[in-house]
């Protein structure tokens, strides 16, 4: 290894470090979930519904269970603990009870010495279904028998909605808001469902211990929860279920709710062989939860000077058959959905209701990339309405540090809205390419269909933020174990920290914290398990970053002092060895009569971006191609700025791949492209170079002044996209993905 | 499943007729994604990357004789691109590089989908398939193997051997409408050549009805083509997109490939 790439990875905090999975991960070396093996084991195949909505009367599995290779054929029945569990609300069935409520729902299990054998068998399980019409409208779901049995979600200090199938109601009553002014502009904008596309398929292996319990490598977000979740369904202690990270082949928020990780379990105890389980492509994209589709309705109200009045917003989600983070996901929705502006008078309802549509959940951005996509596209109605630069317009209105939020919350923190939009907006754009020129860098790309005809240029820009770690008075905390030892006379570091590691580099900022606190080279990182170290918490709200430093920094910190105490230098064979738990500033509910804060506030901080994009359209095809993104990202203080350009181009990725093409279709319930020839991705033929800023603007609370960094980029550029588009083609584009028959005017 | 890997055109069409079931393989971009979504369980692959008369492509009597494992990635390679510059331009549109080099014209005519990019191209050539058993040869024009969406004419014991194409008479394009810029299964494609030879403008579609279908009509009634062709059109509704939205773009395309032909 060359001195200087040895430099580059031994890093301190504020460095560009190599992250240390990278290689392995181009090679191919890289061990995913789906590479896991282990002497002995059998395979796993689940028995999904093929009705979004039935009553199951009968499982009958006697001609399964004989079919070669089956060692085990498991339904509700034999879920040794709870029959239910769930991320926020215990609604989900391990298996299905007595009723299926989405297309793809787990019925039974089969393990088996072959995957083959395990798939041939389950098709031998004989399901009685009786169909039951299935809601799959969202606006008529309130109106409809309810899908679940009394209230999931009641009881929680959510505002009372009696209306069926509700999941949660937010009412957000902020100032008056029935305030007028001059000019009013509204608008209807809608969503479809994004799935989060991790290249990885669920998949994990489970090992009896031999004792009761069983150890469960898994590829997963946060391992603490899937423990918390896996025990009791099992009727184990937590200690009886050890949960391991193994290689995460991406995440984005589908991996917080549980998929094998209980089943792959429940086979094994029940055989006393470890078990492993693989879900195919398509089997993937029902066995996650995905981005809620929305339809949103919104006015804005502002005086001829460009100040916002009063926004008025109407938010309906989708959260399909079963809870998830939905409660959280719509709280989100609502407390963003005036975006990064100061505005006196607010009125909000935001609902999520249950459908038997694909289940709906986490994905980055939470809640915030809806709410982005309809203040956005109506800022730039309102720009235009006014006859005010749209830039322009939305400097006059951005958030700054003092400022109170239609929630009521105060903003104490660092908040640069108008700085990422003033230096968004000063990024030089690039000229307009010359014809004739090569295919692929004009909309159609290799497709061949313009030499130039038809081709119009837009520019867009667009405004976004959401709060990083979680909210409302789930207060969670990063526990980080340091464990000093001496050899040769050198001190050497082991950190512990169940910080899932899904491809954001988390890695590596366990790793630089620990070396700048300790001022040690020689650290290294221990696996991500249950067994060595308490809850990291989830690799989510953009959180890792912010929680993982502050944990290893409390622990490295704590091992320094305990150093001090002993001299400064250890003995041979002599450690130390200290855990401890960082916990973030506390949050409270917010009042669920009108959505205001009650106490400290519902956030713990804030991050915004801007950004602006250059998109050229053939306006007869409706084909596009996006020439340029230049962004601006209030980052806080940027760990390793090389993983945070990383991740800024990743998530303006997958904003713009919802703003183009991602879409998971259905039809009556059922998934129709649940695969990657028609659930298209961009590909790097859709992806432009991106300029990006970064804006360091510490925050006050936290460690070293970082914020998270992993979900405002693909927050703003599914607007930002679509505000291109629009200025390309005169069109409202109130939808997205944008259909090429949207933009000829179909 | 067994695999037979004959290594001869003699010895591949005595097993495909003792094993009339067998399923051809040749880059296996189409059989292996049926395999590995279980679509299809075949008894017998017949692996035909060994039988050297299907490869590679000749000049033949003022033809252009494509052997049925011609790669796409061999089809953008001049002089062949020369010679058959739509179906270039259609390769290039195919898959991925890893796609283009393995995916092959004859799996294409083998699949018979509506969406296959090499057929339009091959349809404004005047294709004939070149088809082969033990019971002797035949050849068989495009427009007629093609029966069906995913049927052709093949029977149990044939194999496609070649495809016998016109080399471009003058200008001709190749353009396929896709909602991303590159890895995309067509929405509506067309090839297009303004034949002076023949005095003839051809245009072939792709996704836009059961088959692939040929349109032509002589130069001097350039002006209507674009309607011409899509009226001959039959387009459906399906997750990729509506049967509007393919018809509008049909004449889209027709009248910029008349541009671009006749610049
Ligand atoms: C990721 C991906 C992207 C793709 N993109 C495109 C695209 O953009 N455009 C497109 O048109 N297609 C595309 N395809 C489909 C596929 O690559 C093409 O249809 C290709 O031409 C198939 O050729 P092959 O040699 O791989 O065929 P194979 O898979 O080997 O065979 C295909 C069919 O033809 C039969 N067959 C093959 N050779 C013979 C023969 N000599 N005689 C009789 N029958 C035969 C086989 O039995 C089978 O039924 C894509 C596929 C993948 C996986």
């Amino acid at each position: 290894m060359s001195a200087t790439a040895r430099t580059l990875e031994l890093g301190r905090v504020g460095e560009s470090v190599k992250r240390i999975d990278a290689i392995p991960k181009v090679t191919g070396e890289f061990a995913y979930s789906s590479d896991l093996f282990a002497a002995g084991m059998l395979w796993g195949h689940t028995l999904r519904s093929s009705h979004a909505h039935a009553l199951v009367s009968e499982v009958d599995i006697s001609e399964a269970v004989g079919m070669p290779g089956v060692h085990a054929v498991l339904t509700h029945s034999d879920v040794p603990g709870a029959k239910t569990y769930g991320l926020e609300f215990p609604d989900q069935p391990v298996l299905a009870i007595d009723r299926v409520r989405y297309f793809g729902e787990p019925v039974a299990i089969v393990a088996a010495e072959h995957p083959e054998q395990a798939r041939r068998a389950a098709e031998r399980i004989r399901v009685a279904y009786e169909p039951l019409e299935p809601v799959v409208d969202p606006e008529q779901a309130t109106e409809r028998e309810p899908i679940h049995e009394g209230r999931p979600t009641a009881g929680h200090g959510f505002r009372d909605d009696e209306r069926p199938n509700v999941v949660r109601t937010i009412v957000i009553r902020h100032g008056d808001p029935d305030a007028e002014a001059d000019v009013t502009v509204s608008g209807v904008y809608e969503l479809g469902i994004q799935d989060q596309a991790f290249l990885g398929p669920e998949s994990g292996l489970a090992i009896p211990d031999a004792e009761g319990g069983v150890d469960v490598y898994v590829a997963t977000q946060w391992l603490h929860i899937d423990r918390d979740q896996v025990a009791p369904c099992l009727g184990l202690e937590p200690k009886q279920v050890r949960i391991h990270l193994a290689g995460v082949g991406g995440a984005f928020g589908g991996r917080e709710d549980l998929s094998m990780q209980i089943h792959a379990a429940m086979l094994a105890l029940h055989t006393d062989r470890p078990v492993k389980m693989v879900y195919n492509r398509e089997e993937s994209f029902v066995g996650h939860i995905h981005r809620h589709p929305a339809k949103i309705w919104m006015e804005h109200r502002a005086n001829r000077d460009g100040k916002l009045v009063n926004v008025r917003a109407r938010i309906l989600l989708d959260g399909g058959a079963y809870a998830s983070s939905s409660a959280a996901v719509t709280a989100n929705a609502s407390a963003f959905a005036c975006g990064p502006y100061a505005v006196e008078n607010a009125l909000v309802e935001c609902t999520c209701v249950y459908t038997n549509n694909p289940p709906c959940g986490a994905m980055r951005g939470f809640g915030a990339v809806q709410s982005c996509f309809a203040h956005e596209a109506q800022m730039d109605k309102l720009a235009a309405e006014l006859g005010i630069d749209p830039v322009e317009l939305r400097l006059r209105n951005a958030l700054a540090p003092g400022d109170t939020l239609p929630t009521g919350q105060r903003i104490t923190g660092s908040f640069p809205a108008a700085e990422v939009i003033r230096r968004a907006a000063a990024l030089p754009v690039p000229e307009p390419e010359e014809l004739p020129r090569d295919a692929l860098r004009l909309p159609g790309g290799s497709g061949n269909t313009t030499r130039g005809e038809g081709v119009r240029r837009g520019v867009g820009f667009a405004v976004g933020f959401k709060n990083v770690c979680y909210s409302e008075g789930f207060d969670d905390s990063t526990a980080a174990r340091v464990r000093l030892t001496a050899s040769d006379e050198e001190l050497a570091a082991e950190v512990h920290c169940a910080a899932a590691e899904v491809g954001q580099g988390v890695v590596n900022v366990i790793l630089q914290t620990a070396r700048t606190e300790l001022d040690l080279d020689d650290v290294v990182l221990g696996a991500a398990t249950t067994s060595s170290v308490g809850s990291a918490g989830s690799a989510s709200a953009s959180r890792m970053t912010w929680m993982a430093a502050g944990a290893v920094r409390l622990a490295a910190r704590a091992a320094n002092e305990e150093l001090a105490r002993r001299g400064g230098n250890l003995a041979p064979g002599e450690t130390i060895d200290v855990e401890r738990i960082y916990h973030h500033r506390p949050t409270t509910p917010l009042d669920p009569e009108t959505g205001q804060v009650t106490g400290d506030g519902a956030h713990v901080a804030y991050i915004c971006a801007a950004m602006r994009v250059v998109a050229e359209v053939d306006v007869e095809l409706g084909l596009t191609r996006v020439v340029w993104i230049g962004t601006a990202q209030d980052v806080g203080k940027a760990v390793n700025p090389q993983a945070v350009y990383g991740q800024i181009e990743g998530g303006i990725a997958q904003g713009l791949g919802l703003a183009l093409m991602e879409e998971i279709q259905t039809r009556d319930g059922l998934i129709t492209n649940a695969s990657f020839t028609d659930y298209l991705v961009p590909t790097t033929l859709d992806m432009p170079p991106v300029d990006a800023e970064l804006v360091e603007e510490p925050e006050p609370d936290a460690p070293y002044g970082v914020k998270g960094v992993g979900e405002p980029p693909t927050v703003v550029s599914t607007a930002a996209v679509v505000s291109a588009l629009r200025d390309a083609t005169g069109r409202e584009l109130t939808r997205v993905p944008v259909s090429p028959d949207e933009i000829v005017g179909l | 499943m067994q695999v037979l890997t004959p290594r001869s055109l003699a010895e591949a069409l005595r097993l495909k007729a003792e094993h009339p079931g067998s399923v051809p393989i040749q880059g296996g971009t189409d059989v292996m994604v049926e395999l590995n979504f279980d679509r299809a369980r075949p008894e017998t692959l017949l692996n035909l990357n060994e039988v050297r008369e299907l490869r590679g492509w000749s000049r033949d009597n003022g033809s252009i004789r494509l052997g049925a494992g011609l790669t796409y990635t061999e089809g953008m390679e001049a002089p062949l691109a020369e010679a058959l510059p739509a179906l270039a331009e259609a390769s290039r549109t195919v898959g991925g590089p890893q796609i283009r080099n393995r995916g092959t014209v004859g799996g294409n005519l083998g699949t018979a989908s509506p969406a296959g990019d090499a057929l339009p191209p091959l349809l404004i050539g005047d294709a004939v398939v070149e088809l082969a058993s033990v019971r002797g040869e035949r050849s068989v024009p495009l427009p007629e193997f093609l029966t069906g969406p995913k049927r052709n004419a093949l029977a149990a014991d044939e194999l496609i051997v070649a495809i016998l194409v016109r080399p471009a008479a003058g200008p001709q394009t190749f353009m396929k409408v896709g909602p991303r810029n590159a890895m995309v299964i067509s929405v509506v494609s067309l090839a297009l050549t303004v034949d002076r030879d023949h005095d003839e403008v051809r245009a072939a579609f792709g996704s836009a009805g059961p088959v692939a279908g040929l349109v032509q009509a002589p130069l001097a009634e350039l002006n209507g083509f674009p309607e011409r062709v899509a009226a001959a059109a039959s387009p459906i509704d399906d997750v990729r997109g509506s049967a509007v939205y393919r018809r509008k773009s049909l004449r889209v395309l027709t009248v910029r490939a008349v541009e671009r032909c006749l610049q």
